[in-house]
């Protein structure tokens, strides 16, 4: 670097530098801001209801076979007329996904015959000990629609007697 | 018996200032130089991160502090100390305000030398580290910080020698009194403007920071001559940075900007310590936004630089000043 370079170019740096202060910060305040992420990102697992309040999962566990971390780990029993959960025969009776586990690829997502688990792009797993990031059914489901009573449901003899429901799929786009 | 309970209190406050100083600094410099590279900063511990060196401070303190098996043990636990002392210590030869109330010892004939010598012993505590440590990146950070204290004492020792020829004195309190014929031009940075320049070049090299931060070059050294230490052994080295960027400003305020003078330090001499702090507030800034600016400089162009630009000029600047001051040329005395 010769002398004239030395004066003409390193005043360039100091001054780009000193108008870089005025500007807004390119970083935010996260956890308090957060950038908008993309409505297909695959954050942490919801599983879903139908309009009438029953859950979507029939715990047939293909997610868990899906699963290439071995995550996920179901439970199935019995549904029937006077506790029903889901339609048709079964539902989850556990239902559990370890969060440290979890590789966040959406293979249960692609498995479920339900469209049940579904990978939504808010609310990431945090917590303090191994034992809060297993997530258990109570914390994945989510609550069923407003003025709709939640499970069991004391349901009429025949009304349920195919696993997937004719509702329209669940718009992902929420 | 009094003078030396007044030199003992004068050496606490000011070891007080320059710990509190130092810490602050850190924190200035880590905001400053967020803002320069449109990031936020620390603003977690406390109201707008104010209490962040306390809290660095504190674990710092709980880390465990390992001494590795390979180290020369006297050697390595001495190096530390040597960086620290050196910094604290340059601070006794300088004026921080007007009249011997706010002056340790600077009314020594010496001063100037005092200066040149402490720096030089301080660049011994790195060397140390470097070598103690028994670690290549180690011993590697302490032969760069020999190499470049070779290529940059000459220049701003004689970069010093200019101010005490315009001074025609060595003390310190005396260099700031030549300052003052009444307005801002009588300041050293006018009226030797290559030294000045040589000064803040040759300080920054000395004091290893940014762009001249080879001894501890993250991305070739790991960190240099600190590699092997940590916890509180770690915080000294990093103490002895900040207190000696603090000294070093100082120093410059001292040669090149005036000192404590401003206006009304006459009627109210406490004003000056203000004016003082002002300044090496201001250099400090400025040693902050080069960091910011410069890249790295390449080991053997620092070498070159220093020997091949930096000494010649100022050989010529002291040749030329003390010509001006023989002939008598007006405001060279």
């Amino acid at each position: 670097m010769g002398l004239k370079e030395v004066l003409t170019r390193i005043p360039v740096g100091f001054i780009t530098v000193l108008k870089t202060v005025t500007r807004k910060p390119v970083t935010i305040q996260y956890p308090e801001e957060q950038k908008p992420m993309s409505a297909r990102f695959r954050g942490r697992h919801h599983l879903k209801r139908y309009e009438d309040g029953l859950e979507r999962c029939i715990g047939c566990a293909l997610c868990a076979a899906a699963c290439p971390a071995d995550a996920i780990y179901v439970e199935a029993a019995e549904n029937t007329n006077e506790e029903r959960y889901s339609p048709g025969e079964r539902y989850a009776k556990t239902y559990e996904i370890n969060m440290l586990r979890c590789i966040f690829c959406g293979y249960c997502e692609d498995a479920c015959p339900t469209n049940a688990i579904v990978l939504e792009p808010i609310e990431f797993p945090t917590g303090y000990t191994r034992e809060s990031l297993i997530y258990t059914k109570s914390m994945l489901l989510e609550s069923p629609p407003i003025n709709v009573p939640a499970t069991p449901q004391r349901t009429p003899p025949g009304k349920y007697d195919r696993a997937i429901l004719p509702f329209p799929p669940i718009d992902e786009s929420q | 018996m009094p003078v030396l309970l007044e030199v003992t209190l004068k050496s606490v406050v000011l070891v007080f200032v320059l710990l509190t100083g130092f810490a602050y600094l850190s924190l200035v410099e880590r905001k400053v130089l967020a803002r320069m590279q449109a990031r936020i900063g620390p603003n977690r511990a406390g109201p707008m991160g104010l209490l962040q060196p306390v809290a660095d401070g504190l674990k710092l303190i709980f880390k465990e502090s390992i001494t590795p098996a390979q180290v020369d043990k006297p050697m390595y636990f001495l190096a530390p100390v040597l960086v620290v002392v050196p910094a604290l210590i340059l601070f006794a030869v300088i004026p921080v305000g007007k009249g011997p109330t706010f002056q340790l010892a600077s009314d020594i004939n010496v001063g100037a030398l005092y200066v040149v010598g402490v720096m030089g012993v301080a660049v011994y505590g790195i060397t140390l580290a470097g070598w103690a440590s028994n670690n290549k990146y180690a011993a590697l950070g302490g032969l760069r910080a020999s190499a470049q204290v070779i290529s940059y004492e000459l220049g701003m020792g004689l970069s010093i020698v200019a101010v005490v020829l315009m001074a025609s004195s060595a003390s310190l309190a005396e260099i700031v009194e030549a300052q003052m014929p009444g307005n801002i031009l009588g300041w050293f940075v006018f009226r030797q403007p290559v030294a000045a320049a040589i000064f803040a070049v040759t300080a920054m090299a000395e004091l290893a920071r940014a762009p001249f931060d080879l001894v501890e070059a993250e991305q070739e050294l790991t960190a240099g001559f600190m590699t092997e230490y940590s916890g509180m052994k770690f915080a000294l080295f990093f103490m002895g940075e900040y207190v000696k960027m603090i000294a070093v400003s100082a120093l410059f305020v001292t040669f090149f900007l005036g000192g404590w003078s401003g206006p009304f330090v006459d009627q109210v001499p406490i004003l000056s310590v203000g004016y003082f702090a002002l300044k090496v507030v201001a250099c400090l800034l400025l040693m902050i936004w080069a960091r910011a600016t410069l890249p790295r400089m390449r080991y053997d162009r620092l070498m070159g630089f220093g020997w091949k630009v930096l000494t010649p000029v100022a050989i010529a600047n002291v040749i030329v000043t003390a010509l001006l001051i023989v002939l008598g040329v007006p405001g060279y005395r």
